[in-house]
């Protein structure tokens, strides 16, 4: 396992409990952007289940879509956004049926909101209302959901603040007067303050230096072995899902590309893609190689190329990549029976191919040494 | 402190730089100001004559400096002078009569037509695109009318062609100012026009201006957070996005002062309503020096107080102002 | 217009010149109009006095044509004193709009040198200046110009003109620096920099180009601005009561009791006129603020989707659920029955 040097790795306990319902099944969904311009296809019919007391990671680099997945699922994304098909079952032990979030009116969506799924954002800074103290904003969500008397809810407030290891003085803080640390543990504790089931995590440490980032990360692992809550992880750092998640969803363009377990993901990597983004850090352990990086950029979402949208910077990639239908297939020689990746070229052994200079070249030719 | 003792200093700076002007302005008029305020007025005293020289620099009495000083010395001692037109009456006794009828009228229908139109831009920017947008072209137009233009017509109709409202003036005439019903309501019957006008061309600005923070605001992080927090509709609404947007708009209001004093000076003049604006006007037709002086600087000095308080409210209402005060 | 204020005081998002062709085209259909209007009352205060059937200050003597309504001969009637109102329109727009460009022009030309000297020296200068902005921004500027006038006999425009700009510039000026200091942080400058670029070179071909919408609607703010202050310092008499601005046609006519006496022709024109350039103006600010600021552009078009409105607030809408037209009364009751919810499964596999 990596971790940074220096540090203690993050505790995990595992808490996959296969056969249960999943708690949050995203099935098909598509997020469009309708503009002038045409259509931005930014989720591409993307399948992602969450179980009960797991951490699922969502990784991609920026513009994979990622964010747009959950914000699209929890109907948060203002116009021109359309979500065109799929389903967001959530089956919490608090409802007394699956409810499919994408069906309800707006008014049932308020309640389940938050009380269930629960968000927090990356930029603290922006999502802490400005004029408002952390008290107030705490008080806040608790009214909205929960019928407490006044003191009680004040009383409750301080105790999230506890939960997340800040003073209580700070109730009267207003946010600009909170470090960036601080205010990202204001948003946890106000993103449990209903004691919900999911909680999407969306690059919560990202704007964060490395120190706060760890304490800030163990602190999440604690409060969810302590409350129960499932996690969705939104990062661009892959290295930081090894160590965090139970499974892990890798994004790009909009599209899936491989989901597995976070062992089997680092053991087994199915698709280039993954390949690349583990090769685009160090490890403390291991042999020393030569980093690289992935190079070129992710294609126009308006016009989307036939095929794999990953061919125009794939090292492995040829003409046959413009045929795929980006159907995720399972990888027989994996431990885990529900890895699945959307390349049906490249396994786990195929041999990594010479450095070229210009990736892009290589697509629509066949290769020397072109894998079965 | 520090925020306000800023704008306290800002606002002296300003006063001064105002009465500098005032200073210096009547000594570069060209040609022999004084023979013709003589000629208007051929029965003043020998005193009030020296005295408007004092106030022309002319016939060199002292130095420049001096001058100046006792100048200032007179305005902070209210001292504006003795009045030219209306001799022998003191010009501070002129303002105390005309100033409160100013800023009754401008004052509260300013506030009205602020909180109304502040009320509809809130929800036309939350409503982005709705049906409130579609007034928006007309609103324009009604902005871009000329005010008194619309004052003229507005007398037109209600109250030439219908007689619903008094034409102009303060209050009947033959009535008595004075703490009494009949001369209170009648002077409420007179203003209704004038701040109907006043309301109506001036509420489609701060409508459009409140709309537009309101759209910027509504796509701010904190307002979605607060959707995906479940809260109620009505307090994301106001307490989230509203509040916010609330600030700038605020700061364009203190920006706006001073157009609002032009408007009403304007219209005071349309109406003929006894406020510091007609006498401005009577005193710049009449060559009244002192009065137009002095009228100048209180306009002025209401206008930076108004723009302090404006300042005042905005600590309030924002802790990030609050906190520059805390720290520094 | 009591309150004549730039529509974003304070710039909400950097503007970018876009290097898309068609800046025309892509103009809200508002601002279009606004040009268009604007043009064409520019295009008559061009040709106006050319084409005006009468000399617009000749009086005529008869009886029978004072105050005389519209008809053949004169299209836009005549005044007390047996002038042609519409050569007397003609003339005004072009004398009104005369003024109104060349104080706008002066002004912007002002605000730009102080804004963007401020903004790029920083330090002591940017303190002095913004002071100096903000100290002429506070001082009411109609009572300043009523007694200014008030003291100097001579009334011609030159003295209108010249306080207008003076007074108005910092509008411009607090823009104009707030979004310099903005671009001046941005890496490109100080690539610029780095290679040495002089700093004049440096306002003028990087700095400047990357304001021009700014630049354009302290431009249209101010001519706007300008319009108001002159016709209402007219309209009081204050300016020279012999020029033919349109306010000063206004001033004639209502100290002749145009209105009261019925002579709506005399009274309404000029009125009129002000009116719809100042509309045009605006319109045409809305466009270049649209330009500017995407955001007011995109959520303006964005929150139509399948030829149905709604409030962009609203959770994100699911296509299913859209193309359902229902009114008002037919979704409250909707909102009583449960099952319809799962109803709607079918709507939902758009693809």
């Amino acid at each position: 396992m990596t971790a940074s040097p220096g540090q203690a790795p993050i505790p995990v306990a595992t808490s996959h409990r296969p056969g249960q319902d999943p708690v949050l099944d995203i099935r098909d969904l598509s997020v469009v952007y309708r503009t002038p311009g045409g259509d931005v296809r930014a989720v591409d019919k993307v399948n992602l289940s969450l179980a009960p007391g797991e951490v699922v990671g969502l990784c991609g680099e920026s513009g994979s879509g990622k964010s747009t997945l959950v914000y699209g699922a929890s109907r948060l994304l203002r116009a021109p956004a359309l979500l065109t098909s799929g389903s967001v079952t959530y089956s919490g032990r608090r409802v007394t049926k699956p409810v499919d979030l994408l069906r309800l009116r707006a008014d049932e969506l308020q309640r389940l909101r938050w009380r269930e799924i629960a968000i927090v954002f990356q930029s603290a800074m922006n999502a802490l209302n400005p004029v408002l103290n952390v008290r107030d904003q705490l008080i806040d969500v608790i009214h909205a959901h929960l019928r407490m008397p006044r003191d009680e809810a004040r009383e409750r407030a301080g105790s999230l603040l506890d939960l997340v290891g800040i003073p209580r003085s700070r109730l009267r803080s207003y946010p600009h007067e909170l470090s960036g640390g601080m205010r990202q543990r204001v948003m946890i504790a106000m993103a449990l303050a209903t004691d919900p089931e999911v909680v999407i995590m969306d690059e919560p440490t990202t704007a964060l230096d490395v120190v706060v980032q760890r304490d800030i990360l163990a602190q999440i692992v604690e409060l969810k072995e302590q409350l129960g809550f499932s996690i969705v992880f939104i990062t661009h750092d892959l290295s930081l899902l090894l160590e965090l998640a139970d499974r892990i969803a890798i994004m790009y363009a909009g599209q899936l590309l491989e989901t597995g377990t976070a062992a089997e993901i680092h053991r087994e990597p199915s698709h280039p893609y993954t390949k690349g983004l583990l090769n685009s850090f160090p490890s403390l352990r291991g042999p020393r190689r030569d980093l690289a990086g992935i190079p070129g950029s992710p294609p126009d979402l308006r016009d989307p190329p036939p095929g794999c949208p990953f061919l125009p910077r794939c090292a492995y990639g040829t003409s046959a990549c413009e045929e795929v239908d980006m159907q995720l297939l399972q990888v027989a020689t994996s431990k885990d029976p529900e890895h699945v990746t959307a390349c049906p070229f490249v396994l786990p052994d195929t041999p990594a191919p010479p450095p070229r200079a210009d990736r892009q070249e290589i697509a629509g030719q066949k290769i020397a040494g072109e894998p079965t | 402190m520090s925020f306000i003792l800023r704008r306290l200093v800002f606002y002296a700076v300003a006063a001064w730089v105002a009465l500098t002007i005032n200073f210096f302005i009547p000594r570069l008029i060209p040609g022999n100001a004084v023979q013709n305020v003589m000629a208007k007025f051929p029965n003043l005293q020998p005193s009030a004559y020296k005295a408007l020289e004092a106030l022309l620099g002319v016939g060199h009495p002292g130095s420049i400096w001096h001058q100046y000083v006792t100048y200032l010395d007179d305005i902070f001692h209210f001292n504006f002078g003795t009045d030219v037109s209306q001799y022998p009456a003191q010009v501070s006794s002129l303002l105390v009569q005309t100033l409160p009828w100013t800023i009754t009228l401008v004052g509260v229908a300013t506030v009205i037509a602020f909180l109304i139109g502040t009320a509809l831009g809130i929800v036309a920017g939350w409503r982005h695109g709705g049906t409130l947008d579609r007034v928006l072209p007309g609103l324009m137009f009604l902005q871009a009318i000329p005010y008194f233009f619309f004052a003229l017509i507005l007398v037109e109709l209600l109250a030439i062609k219908t007689q619903v409202f008094p034409s102009g003036q303060g209050y009947a005439d033959g009535l008595i100012p004075g703490w009494h019903w009949d001369f209170i309501s009648s002077a409420l019957y007179h203003s209704v026009l004038p701040a109907l006008t006043i309301v109506l061309t001036s509420i489609a600005g701060w409508m459009l201006q409140m709309r537009n923070v309101m759209i910027t605001t509504t796509g701010e992080d904190y307002v979605i957070a607060a959707q995906a927090k479940g809260l109620p509709n009505r307090r994301v609404i106001y307490t989230y996005a509203a509040r916010n947007a609330l600030l700038p708009q605020l700061q364009g209001f203190g920006l706006a002062v001073g157009f609002v004093v032009s408007g009403a000076i304007v219209m005071e003049i349309v109406f003929g309503y006894p406020g510091i604006g007609l006498l401005l006007l009577n005193a710049v037709t009449s060559n009244d020096y002192p009065l137009m002086q002095a009228i100048f600087l209180v306009i002025t000095f209401a206008v930076l107080l108004a723009n302090l308080v404006v300042d005042m409210i905005i600590v309030v209402a924002d802790p990030r102002a609050r906190r520059r005060e805390a720290t520094s | 217009m009591t309150a004549v204020l730039p529509i974003s005081a304070e710039p909400a998002a950097i503007p970018r010149e876009d290097a898309r062709p068609g800046r025309w085209r892509r103009m809200p259909a508002k601002a279009k109009v606004g040009a268009i209007l604007l043009g064409l009352f520019v295009l008559a205060g061009i040709i106006g006095p050319l084409v005006a059937p009468y000399d617009p200050s000749f009086q005529n003597p008869s009886p029978a044509l004072s105050l005389h309504g519209p008809y053949g001969a004169h299209l836009l009637g005549t005044t007390q004193s047996g002038q042609d109102v519409l050569s007397q329109l003609l003339v005004g727009i072009r004398l009104t709009l005369e003024l109104a460009f060349i104080v706008g022009l002066v002004a912007t030309v002002l605000s730009v040198l102080v804004g963007v000297t401020a903004a790029f020296l920083g330090g002591v200068w940017d303190e002095v200046l913004s002071l100096l902005t903000n100290v002429v921004l506070v001082i009411p500027a109609l009572p300043l110009l009523i007694v200014l006038l008030g003291y100097f006999q001579t009334k011609g425009q030159t003295a209108t003109i010249l306080v207008l700009s003076l007074l108005s510039w910092p509008w411009g000026a607090r823009v104009v620096r707030a979004q310099t200091l903005a671009i001046r942080n941005r890496d490109f400058i100080a690539a610029a920099r780095e290679t040495g670029e002089k700093t004049w070179r440096i306002i003028t071909w990087e700095i400047v180009p990357n304001e021009v919408s700014l630049i354009a609607a302290s431009f249209v703010n101010t001519v706007l601005y300008a319009i108001g202050a002159s016709v209402a310092l007219a309209f009081i008499g204050v300016t020279n009561l012999n020029d033919l601005s349109l306010g000063t046609m206004l001033y004639w006519a209502e100290s002749q009791q145009a209105l009261q006496l019925g002579a709506w022709w005399w009274f309404i024109p000029p009125g009129l006129a002000v009116a719809l350039i100042g509309t045009g103006l605006v319109l045409l600010n809305t466009g270049i603020d649209e330009l500017g600021n995407p955001r007011l552009r995109d959520a303006a078009s964005a929150s139509r989707i399948a030829g149905r409105w709604l409030p962009p607030a609203n959770p994100t809408p699911v296509l299913g659920d859209v193309s359902q037209r229902r009114g008002r009364l037919a979704g409250f009751l909707h909102s009583f029955s449960r099952s319809s919810l799962l109803d709607e499964t079918e709507g939902g596999r758009a693809r």
